[in-house]
């Protein structure tokens, strides 16, 4: 177990092509930090200089406080777990988490074959360790290379995308699985993933990429409540935030919809900008007439038209079109490029009570939640109404502080058992599931 | 239905069986047929007696021995360095992107797609003057470069199946490079390398023309050129068991190679390394 320090890491392939750029993440000892991004944003490349597959252009890995930008893979002592496993096919699932041990020539038969069925046992593989891996299923092939990870008391886990070839249903059981691991043996892990859904569930701390520079370094509800820019808001979070022109007037946001009254401060800082985008997530409307009159009374509301709605069950949504003017429009078009496609057409998405009975074609009353609206510089895209400052939220703070206490476990989605900062010892007494 | 099928599967299985073994079996019947019974023309398909004396004949008949072991040494020489050039060239096609990787493929496919009786002529008179006439060597290098196109080919396909992240985690796994290409890329590679040696060896075993043009005596005549002077005293009489004996014992080494490596050429190795 190690920490990781990366110091403004700089990639350019042999093209020229700078795949990361000056990226700075430091992982504390025990840590799972997420690296996510679109499809190209540089997370593999960084993975690949961390365990030494690829050459560093500039800057400093340390990894344990030791510089290793020139060390070869077998003496930086990781171990990774590729997004296609990588597993032996001319060896047995016994002899694949046995090649790490068989290699470093420390271990007699007896240890070794103690720690593979130790290993073995962990990940439930007991009953498939004399079967080739051309005859597993891709649950139990990520397993098998999961084991060939954690046979040997490596520095630190590397995962690249390790679940993606999965169906959703074993994706879901391997991603808790994976958690309980690592909480279990409690070794620095940096996991690679473009699917939010891991980078919020898995991760203490994420990271956010974007073609090779990093946008944000934070805890994923950090992410989610205060992202840094347009490109973390509109990426972390299904459906996205809803992206709409904005003009600041004293306390009043001017939307395609009406005006809503904002928090001061926000308002503030936001003020004599000119055309803002403003962000606010599905869950922030509602259907006013399913609320409480009080509550409508607090915030905003505006009519709107809904064009579609869907009605899920425990939830519906309803899509309200807007009309964006041409510099939003720009913005928002180049934003969804970055975001690999993900439509973000000029509608709004709100996310209402299942109560509320609304019809296709029809007109509401909609409340929104103006104190969670961020407001954003359209030709920057940074986030005006949070202060990187150290203001009211609290909780921002620098890309290169490591850890504090408690970060994680404040996250309502995150398991609530994960105790940010307390490092377990290997197989030592964590609640076994 | 189910039962129908399958008795029409083990009719089709013994009709082809019989239509490509009963050759065979026809030599093999004649090479344990004292020259008399194949003399009279005997028409019975099993030999009335049985007899090893063809064999006896032929192992003390020094020409074919001779010829034998020019067989042996001229083909394994050609697969070895055969295969050896082609494992290296078929390595870097697969591996490394340089320029002219196609003009490498395309030539090699433009030399298999040469005519050999075409370059008989000019390597006969090649041979006489630079003193490769009849030697080992004259016969070895056609033969390696005849193959070679071939083995290119087949290892250059297989090599690019080879899922070579597995060096990757192998060196991420603790293993130098060379430990690396050891345990897992040799291993993985072998049965491209045996299949392409293969093919190799039964061409240079079997190869006739070259064999007849370029040699002139038993100093480096193989057996399929050394089985044409099989004459016998009456020309119009072949001596059809020596002939069909000699046959027999030249098959026997393609048949042990072939028994020997079947296990190692297992198609689809590879699978199940990568997510499949
Ligand atoms: N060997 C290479 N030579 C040149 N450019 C490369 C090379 N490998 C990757 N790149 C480029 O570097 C960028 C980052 O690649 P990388 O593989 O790290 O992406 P990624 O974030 O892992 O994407 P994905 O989610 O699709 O796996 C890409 O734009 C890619 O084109
Ligand atoms: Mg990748």
């Amino acid at each position: 177990m190690s920490a990781i320090e990366m110091k403004n890491i700089v990639k350019q392939y042999g093209d020229g092509f700078a795949a990361v750029n000056n990226v700075s993440i430091d992982v504390a000892d025990g840590e799972f930090i997420i690296l996510v991004g679109p499809s190209g944003c540089g997370k593999s490349t960084m993975l690949r200089m961390i365990v030494g597959l690829e050459d560093i252009t500039s800057g400093d890995m340390m990894i344990g406080g030791e510089r290793v930008n020139d060390k070869a893979p077998r003496d930086r002592d990781l171990a990774m777990v590729f997004q296609n496993y990588a597993l032996y096919p001319h060896l047995t699932v016994y002899e694949n988490i046995a090649f790490p041990l068989r290699l470093s020539k420390e271990f007699n038969d007896t240890e070794i074959d103690q720690k593979v069925r130790n290993a073995s046992s962990t990940l439930e593989l007991d009953e498939h360790l004399e079967r080739k891996p051309a005859n597993l299923s891709g649950g139990q092939r990520q397993r098998v290379a999961m084991g060939r990870a954690i046979v040997r008391d490596a520095k630190a886990f590397l995962f690249d995308e390790p679940l993606s070839n999965l169906d959703a249903k074993l994706r879901g059981q391997m991603r808790t699985e994976i958690s309980r691991l690592q909480k279990k043996l409690g070794i620095t892990t940096v996991y690679v993933t473009h699917d939010q859904t891991e980078a919020m569930t898995l991760g203490d701390r994420v990271a956010v990429l974007r073609r090779g520079i990093m946008e944000q370094l934070a805890t994923p509800r950090e992410l989610y409540e205060n992202p840094a820019n347009l490109f973390v808001a509109g990426f972390i979070g299904s459906p996205p935030m809803n992206f709409l022109p904005a003009t600041v007037e004293g306390d009043m946001v001017e939307l395609p919809f009406g005006k809503v009254k904002i928090p001061a401060d926000k308002a503030e800082r936001a003020r004599g900008k000119g055309l803002l985008i403003a962000g606010v997530r599905p869950e922030h409307f509602e259907d006013a007439s399913v609320m409480d009159p009080d509550k409508v009374a607090e915030g905003s509301t505006f009519r709107a038209t809904v064009d579609v709605s869907e009605w899920l069950g425990d939830q519906q949504y309803a899509y309200i079109p807007f009309e964006a003017p041409p510099e939003v429009q720009a913005q928002l078009s180049q934003l969804e490029r970055d975001l690999d496609g993900e439509s973000l057409r000029t509608q709004l998405v709100v996310s209402l009570d299942s109560a509320s009975f609304i019809k296709d074609g029809e007109e509401l009353e909609l409340y929104v939640n103006a104190k969670k609206m961020h407001l954003f510089d359209p030709s920057t895209g940074e986030n005006l109404t949070t202060s990187n400052k150290g203001d009211s939220s609290g909780s921002s703070r620098s890309s290169t502080t490591v850890r504090a206490n408690g970060d994680g476990a404040a996250f309502a989605g995150a398991p609530t058992t994960r105790s940010a900062g307390v490092h377990r010892e290997p197989g030592g007494s964590s609640p076994a599931t | 239905m189910k039962r129908s099928s399958g008795v029409g599967i083990w009719v089709g299985f013994v009709a082809i069986l019989v239509w490509c073994l009963l050759p065979v079996v026809w030599i093999l019947s004649l090479s344990l047929k004292p020259v008399s019974e194949t003399a009279a023309g005997s028409p019975q398909f099993l030999p009335k007696t049985w007899t090893m004396q063809n064999y006896k004949d032929i192992l003390a008949d020094g020409d074919f021995t001779r010829a034998l072991i020019n067989s042996f040494g001229i083909s394994l020489i050609a697969t070895l360095l055969s295969v050896i050039f082609a494992t290296l060239a078929a390595y870097a096609i697969a591996r490394l992107d340089f320029k002219g990787k196609r003009l490498v493929l395309s030539i090699a496919l433009a030399i298999a797609m040469f005519p050999v009786v075409a370059l008989v002529g000019p390597l006969f008179d090649l041979w006489r003057t630079v003193h490769l006439f009849n030697t080992w060597p004259g016969l070895i290098i056609p033969y390696m470069s005849f193959t070679l196109p071939l083995a290119i080919w087949t290892l250059s396909a297989f090599f690019r199946e080879i899922p070579w992240e597995l060096e990757q985690a192998a060196q991420v796994d603790g293993a130098s490079p060379w430990q690396a290409f050891r345990k897992v890329i040799v291993p993985l590679a072998a049965p491209g390398v045996f299949t392409a040696a293969i093919l190799t060896f039964f061409f240079a075993w079997n190869e006739f023309v070259l064999a007849i043009s370029l040699t002139s005596t038993t100093a480096s005549r193989t057996v399929p050129a050394q089985l044409s002077f099989f004459v016998g005293p009456d020309p119009f009489n072949p001596p059809f068991s020596q002939l069909a004996t000699a046959s027999v014992v030249v098959t026997i080494p393609v048949i042990i190679i072939v028994l020997l490596f079947q296990r190692k050429i297992v198609a689809g190795l590879t699978s199940g390394a990568v997510k499949g």
